[in-house]
């Protein structure tokens, strides 16, 4: 009973090749059932995901949150995808009624793509495509379309102002999170998340948490969560993109959003993390799900903690802090990782990961004194003593002047 | 067979998307059929056992070209639903250079020997990713075209940036 999701798989095979059906169909319908199961899975998931966001944010705002419904709150979801679904389905006037409404099943769709490459268990996997890391990219790049066709099949200024504000960050933020992404797949040897998993005998963020630490920024400013929130700033753009958007459609794009903080923890914990390993996971791989969660709930509670204590950062800010700040920390970091890998030799020794380790802390203590130095130059011009205007020292206009020397 | 009826419906979804493109009255509607078009580009790239290819074709062509080509629209038409006049009066011209250049394209690849002949499957020991990345940067490959690709990537970004430089 180690492995009920693949004996309960093996089982329906046989019953339908029983049935005298063909094995191409067998292998059809196999297919299609462990797409509904996972989509299934991962909707449900969702649905916990609004009561947790919910508590949490309570407790770190100091008080109780949902506690009405059921015990500790938990019908609490239940209750607002009922209300999500009876609200007024509106479409504003000129809005594009075909972009419009195809717009929050694009953003749901490409979070959902992203659980198809994410290994949950040594047995269980949707595609080991060989390329797995690159598909997360991909699928990224096609939720930026889905907020573009929101923003402006809105009809709405704000929306589009939104959507382009929402647009230029993660496009911008894209760019450092792929350069870290290849240190994972240079660590082990592999673009194919299965492999990256099943290299990590020792984790990767022992070896690299600089790389870590990139990466889960990058993740957040892609999620589009604070403290990168510009797009949806309430006092500012009231709700940005989705500001047009109702019941159900509204509740995809904020199920979306959770649903993709949830993926970006389970991904991080798949590439750096070590994914579903842990004790005894290999021997009873159902283990290996619960470790993958457990994981992935941590990494959404960090999201969510720094969520809820950052203010909100500056559009010009943000965008500085990428290009001048995380790009080339990235493009120097895949460097000097690429260069030590050959140098240090086999992954998995102790000298390979205490030198790793080591070149990690260097680049942090370098770019912190780059940081100090830069700081303090730019405190000092702004600090500087500026002529100030004073009343007496020029004479003013029909003045004479005399008496001045 | 079932691969061939997949690529049949696969082919049908990216011309009728590139029709589509070019017939349609609104501009950004235009813009969102050309990201289907490039998208059934991509699942052909998958049906030839390409998968990389497939992957970077939706990352580069769609998630920054086709994003690009979205926001220079947004960017400089006043109203949401701008449209215009699709023909104007040298359309039979047109037609008549379009079937021509149809028929000599689909006469030389007829006349093409591997026309008829089956497709092999790549070898399964070796994995095309792998070659692919020796090929791009082994001497007796194609390292020299990939340097020389950077370097004109290179300086088309040192433009951008001379360009766009505010000089204070």
């Amino acid at each position: 009973m180690s492995d009920p999701v693949n004996l309960i798989a093996e089982w329906l095979k046989g019953l339908l090749a029983s049935w005298g059906l063909s094995s191409g169909l067998v292998l059809f319908i196999m297919s299609l059932l462990g797409v509904v199961v996972v989509a299934t899975f991962v909707l449900v998931m969702d649905v916990v995901l609004v009561w947790v966001e919910r508590k949490v944010v309570a407790r770190f705002q100091d008080r109780l949150g949902p506690n009405r419904l059921g015990p500790f709150g938990l019908i609490q979801p239940l209750a607002d995808v009922i209300k999500l679904l009876i609200k007024e389905d509106i479409t504003p006037e000129g809005a594009d009624r075909v972009v419009y409404n195809i717009a929050p099943v694009l953003a749901l769709a490409t979070v959902l793509l992203l659980w198809a490459v994410i290994p949950f268990s040594p047995t269980l996997l949707g595609a080991d495509l060989n390329v797995g890391v690159l598909f997360i990219v991909a699928a990224g790049a096609i939720g930026t379309l889905g907020i573009i066709m929101a923003g402006w099949a809105s009809n709405n200024k704000y929306a589009l102002l939104g959507a382009f504000r929402m647009v230029a960050q993660v496009v911008s933020y894209e760019v450092p999170m792929v350069i870290v992404l290849l240190i994972p797949v240079i660590l082990a040897r592999s673009m194919s998340i299965n492999d990256i998993v099943n290299s990590q005998s020792i984790w990767n963020i022992v070896i690299a948490p600089v790389t870590a630490l990139i990466f889960l920024i990058t993740a957040i400013a892609e999620l589009g969560r604070a403290p990168f929130d510009l797009n949806e700033a309430e006092s500012e753009i009231v709700a940005g993109f989705h500001i047009e958007y109702t019941g159900m459609k509204f509740g995809l794009f904020y199920a979306g959003e959770l649903l993709h903080a949830l993926t970006m923890g389970a991904l991080f914990s798949s590439f750096f993390l070590g994914g579903w390993r842990g004790p005894w996971a290999e021997q009873v791989p159902i283990l290996g799900v619960f470790y993958l969660f457990l994981k992935a709930f941590l990494i959404y509670f960090v999201i969510m903690w720094v969520k809820y204590s950052l203010p909100r950062v500056r559009i010009d800010h943000m965008l500085d802090f990428n290009w001048k700040f995380l790009t080339p920390l990235a493009l120097a970091v895949l460097m000097v990782t690429a260069l030590m890998d050959k140098i240090l030799g086999q992954p998995g020794t102790i000298v390979y990961t205490v030198g790793m380790l080591a070149t990690n802390l260097a680049i942090i203590w370098i770019t912190m004194s780059i940081l100090r130095t830069t700081i303090r130059s730019e405190r000092e011009k702004v600090g500087e003593v500026r002529p100030v205007a004073t009343p007496g020292l020029t004479p003013g206009p029909g003045q004479a002047g005399a008496g001045r020397v | 067979m079932i691969l061939q009826i997949i690529f049949l419906i696969v082919a049908l979804i990216t011309l009728a998307s590139a029709v589509m493109v070019v017939v349609s009255s609104n501009l950004v509607h235009s813009a969102l059929w050309l990201v289907a078009a490039l998208f059934g580009v991509a699942l052909i790239f998958g049906l030839l056992q390409a998968g990389f290819l497939a992957v970077v074709q939706v990352v580069v062509y769609i998630g920054a070209i086709a994003i690009l080509i979205i926001f220079a629209i947004m960017l400089t038409r006043r109203i949401a639903t701008d449209s215009g006049p699709r023909f104007n009066e040298n359309w039979s011209w047109a037609a008549v250079i379009a079937i021509a250049i149809f028929v000599v394209l689909g006469w030389a690849l007829l006349s093409w020997p591997g026309f008829n002949i089956q497709a092999q499957p790549l070898d399964p020991r070796t994995d095309p990713l792998t070659t692919l990345g020796m090929a791009l940067v082994s001497p007796k490959g194609f390292v020299l075209p990939f340097e020389l690709a950077s370097v004109l990537l290179f300086a088309a970004l040192i433009g951008a940036i001379f360009i766009a430089w505010e000089r204070k």
